[in-house]
């Protein structure tokens, strides 16, 4: 149960909010800045040659569905089914680990073909944008992971909502930066 | 000494949050099939962004629970989009890079 505030809002609700909002800065100026600098690559391999929209949009899929698994995982908790909250819980970083190896294989690509971090000005925006926000995604496996754990040894409960519940703002808010980035780096090449 | 309220849950059904999830997936769907439809790409643009702020919307309003919880959340969250979005255009604006 958390403690009355003066807004309504528990207080670490509204601190995980006003940490999303100061998020969305650091990722609108690490877009601006990949905007600038794109189609300005002076030598190869150029993102046409590289992007792989199909294998993209599965890891997309996996990770919107990701975000469905957390709202039900919150919802579990709310209601006091304990079992279903280990269940969803569990599927939550697992397909946030699936998103992050379709990521490892990605780069892992570009690297051999020979788009290294310093290869050109598309290279370094690139993997410093996606980097960051897979930064971010292993972040919120790490969390959930540690909620997961606490869920199965007994010690989270319907008394802990607002603890899934920052999680989960967390987790959405990394799901929101990549429709966003799948549409800037992946769709309007 | 200030007034105090109790804290209050959101409670969204799960059908409500499958229905979106697959609003989503058909959405994202779309984007693809538009990306790859030639006698679109005059028209590339604007449809791809409001489909990307359309799922956007309907992750914040229903996922996140702004379209439910307290308007406070909503005025901190769109503040620090509304400041994202300005950094973007000036920055755009200042390289050269916006039209």
């Amino acid at each position: 149960m958390e403690m009355p505030t003066s807004t309504g809002i528990p207080n670490r609700k509204l601190a995980m909010w006003t940490f999303i909002g100061s998020e969305c800065m650091l990722f609108g100026s690490l877009i601006a800045t990949y905007l600038i600098y794109k189609g300005r690559s002076l030598v190869g391999p150029y993102p046409d040659e590289l992007l792989n929209i199909p294998f993209i949009t599965v890891t997309t899929f996996v990770l919107l569905m990701s975000s469905l698994m957390m709202v039900l995982a919150l919802s579990a908790v709310q209601r006091g089914d304990r079992r279903m909250t280990k269940v969803w819980l569990f599927m939550t970083p697992l397909l946030g680990l699936v998103f992050l190896a379709g990521q490892y294989i990605e780069f892992s690509h570009f690297v051999h073909e020979g788009l290294g971090l310093s290869r050109n000005l598309f290279s370094s925006t690139f993997f410093v944008l996606t980097g960051t926000h897979g930064a971010h995604v292993a972040g919120g496996v790490l969390w959930l992971g540690t909620l997961w754990g606490l869920a199965m040894t007994g010690r989270l409960s319907e008394k802990n909502t607002v603890s899934v519940e920052i999680a989960g703002l967390y987790w959405h808010f990394v799901d929101v930066v990549w429709i966003v980035l799948f549409t800037i780096i992946y769709l309007l090449q | 000494m200030a007034e105090t309220h109790h804290v209050e849950e959101v409670h969204v059904s799960n059908r409500t949050y499958v229905a979106v999830a697959a609003v989503l997936a058909v959405l994202t769907a779309i984007e693809v099939m538009v990306f790859y439809v030639e006698a679109l790409s005059a028209v590339l643009l604007p449809i791809l962004i409001v489909l990307m702020v359309a799922k956007f919307a309907l992750v914040a309003m229903f996922f996140m629970h702004l379209k439910f919880d307290s308007p406070i959340l909503t005025g901190v969250f769109v503040w620090g989009l509304t400041v994202a979005v300005l950094i973007i255009l000036a920055l755009l604006a200042i390289f050269g890079a916006l039209i």
